[in-house]
């Protein structure tokens, strides 16, 4: 932020509308025709966007602060601590020997993972399969999965649904519900559209099958697409708290409910039984919290490239 | 994309609806040609033959569609009966519209939409500028670098989950939180942000705009890169300053992009965060925190009153439908200029 020709007068810094792949890096430089901005308004910018990510960052590192400290400092700092002293993983060892949170955190894990990958499949397939243009019913396939996103069966419904198929207090319960999206099925499908079909069509020519064409042609082609909408549905499933809530009971609960459970309703650790800890503290909460903050912070920069892309083409074609 | 049995139907009849794409119109015009029986069967049959791959690949996801969506909005018939668990569908005694007539002389059903109107309102008029002005500000950001990391800064809370958020939200400024202990120690009086009732609209904003205001930038982002840059420089040729060029270029130009956003917000006003309310609506109590979706929620599964939150939810659903579809026409009319073109050229 501290470089001033850096920022620029309002709302027209001009860059190259695409830039090539293989061609020069875009110069970060002012067109000719615009005018030097005016200092105070470049001192502006800068003033807001840092406050722009003080806003966005700092509850987040608050809640790191406050999990790597102790008990007496976080009550010497009225709640929050910034910048711990001491820094110090007690709550974190407490987390960790209680079995509660580490069971939780493994089972949101395999969720996640299994739930993504089925996910995935279900999605590739289905979109695949619509990308032939005189499939035998295909726009009626399409419009089923499209009206989806126009209506919800309400929650009542969709409850006695789980029920009525045994899933109660199953994991199944978890995934099977929320198996897929028409919104990631749309994106899916219109990027393999715009993969280059003569490629598919000179494969099929050579005799190849479309099955063979999908996992060895497509798939290849579309990593990127695929990052991004298995992201999606891998957050989906790492946040889902309230499928957890209605479906399963508590032995068997993720790791966000978890958080729900200790950090917003501040009920005590472990089954009241043992009471492995009791009223837990604060940097403890916060502990859990980060623990879950966690995967999404280390997958996060990975993907971020593919997000424009993703969304866009979701947004548009839907 | 022309295969072979694609010109052996010639049939495409012109698609009435308009302005649909090439390749919707010959997708909707494929079937049947009276008189042309013996001939489409065989192919119908070598059609099937040679899509079974696809078919069978649609298939799951198919059934999901069905399964998770299409039979549980025929379970909506609940509505209409005196649901009781132990009797199931068939046995539970058909009420007729007894069920809606309750909804409408029961208070907290009114309490439930007007909060949620409140709430979309309310969300409409603070969230909904947010990510226009920053991504206008974004956009004005010439280094490539710092725009970047803004960017990421601003995209991450969007993939933070509500459990977490409503978390952090009371770490910051709940009772014990750091913004009340500021208050206190600047003589004013504490003000606990999580629990008070009057405030929770706007708690609730706040925490949407903290969550997604960043991701709502992509949109607006790519809308102001499909404006002309020529015009700019053109403008700037004349003497047009950075106002002038704001006001008569960029705004008009992403102003499609706005209205389109605008309308179809307005189209799911009935719709509000479900799991951000339901974890929050017991700081502030029903009276201020029940929405619709919270309704439903409560009074059926929690309370055991299935049908007439189902008839709730059943409404609340039609309503929202027609919202969405009405909204969707008018965006087309408003919108077919300006993101479905840019839509298409990509």
């Amino acid at each position: 932020m501290a470089n001033p020709s850096s920022t620029l007068a309002a709302g027209l810094g001009r860059r190259p509308k695409s830039r090539p792949k293989n061609g020069p890096k875009p110069k970060d430089t002012r067109p000719v025709w615009m005018e030097k901005p005016k200092p105070a308004v470049q001192l502006s910018k800068a003033i807001a966007l840092v406050v722009i990510c003080f806003l966005a960052l700092y509850p987040l590192l608050a809640v790191l602060a406050t999990s790597l400290s102790s008990q007496s400092e976080i009550a010497n700092n009225n709640g929050l601590v910034l910048f711990p002293k001491e820094p110090t993983f007690a709550a974190y060892q407490t987390i960790f020997a209680g079995g509660v949170v580490t069971d939780a955190l493994i089972r949101s894990l395999v969720i996640t993972t299994v739930g993504t990958a089925l996910s995935l499949v279900v999605t590739v397939a289905m979109a695949y399969g619509l990308t032939r243009r005189d499939l035998v019913g295909g726009r009626f396939f399409l419009m089923t999965a499209l009206f989806t996103m126009l209506f919800s069966p309400g929650i009542i419904p969709s409850f006695l649904m789980v029920k009525e198929l045994g899933l109660l207090d199953s994991y199944a319960a978890l995934v099977l519900p929320t198996l897929m999206s028409a919104f990631n099925l749309v994106v899916v499908r219109s990027f393999f559209m715009n993969l280059p079909q003569e490629l598919f069509e000179a494969a099929k020519i050579d005799g190849a099958g479309d099955f063979r064409i999908l996992v060895q042609m497509v798939l290849p082609l579309s990593r990127g697409v695929l990052a991004v909408v298995g992201l999606f549905y891998a957050v989906g499933y790492w946040n889902a708290f309230f499928n957890a809530m209605l479906y399963l009971n508590d032995d068997n609960w993720p790791l966000s409910m978890i958080l729900r459970q200790y950090v917003l309703l501040g009920q005590p650790m472990g089954d009241s039984a043992v009471a492995e800890i009791a009223v837990p503290s604060q940097a403890i909460q916060m502990a859990v919290v980060v623990i879950s903050l966690i995967p999404i912070v280390i997958v996060f920069p990975f993907l971020q490239r593919y997000f424009t892309k993703g969304v866009l083409t979701g947004a548009i074609k839907g | 994309m022309s295969s072979n049995s694609q010109t052996l139907t010639p049939q495409v009849t012109p698609d009435v609806g308009g302005p649909a794409t090439v390749a919707e119109g010959r997708r909707r015009g494929r079937p049947p040609a009276p008189g042309a029986g013996q001939e489409r069967k065989k192919s119908l049959t070598a059609r099937i033959r040679r899509d079974k791959v696809m078919l069978l690949l649609i298939a799951p996801g198919f059934l999901y569609f069905v399964v998770f969506h299409y039979v549980p909005l025929a379970g909506n018939i609940i509505a209409f009966l005196d649901y009781k668990p132990y009797l199931g569908f068939m046995d539970s005694v058909w009420v007729g519209l007894d069920n809606f007539a309750a909804m409408f002389q029961d208070g907290a059903f009114w309490e439930a939409l007007r909060n949620t109107l409140v709430i979309t309102g309310l969300q409409l008029a603070l969230f909904f500028p947010v990510p226009i002005c920053l991504a206008l500000l974004l956009n004005s950001i010439v280094s490539n670098k710092i725009r970047k990391f803004v960017q990421s800064v601003v995209y991450l809370p969007h993939f933070i989950g509500w459990v977490i958020i409503v978390a952090v939200f009371s770490e910051v400024l709940g009772a014990t939180g750091a913004v009340p202990h500021l208050l206190e120690n600047l003589g004013l009086p504490r003000f606990d942000a999580m629990t008070t009732p009057e405030f929770f609209p706007f708690l609730v904003t706040i925490q949407s705009i903290w969550k997604d205001a960043g991701w709502g930038t992509i949109i607006f982002l790519a809308a102001l890169m499909n404006v002309d840059q020529e015009l700019y420089e053109a403008a700037a040729v004349d003497g047009a300053n950075a106002r002038h060029r704001l006001w008569h270029i960029t705004l008009p130009g992403i102003m499609p992009v706005i209205v389109l956003l605008l309308i179809l917000n307005l189209g799911s006003i009935l719709s509000v965060g479900f799991e951000q309310i339901v974890l929050q609506r017991d700081n502030v109590g029903p009276g201020a925190g029940e929405v619709l979706d919270t309704y439903v929620y409560f009074h059926g599964i929690q309370d055991g009153q299935w049908g007439p939150a189902a008839a709730v939810g059943l409404v609340k659903g039609i309503v929202g439908l027609i919202l969405v579809l009405g909204a969707n026409k008018l965006a087309h009319f408003f919108g077919q200029e300006g993101v479905y073109s840019n839509g298409k050229s990509k």
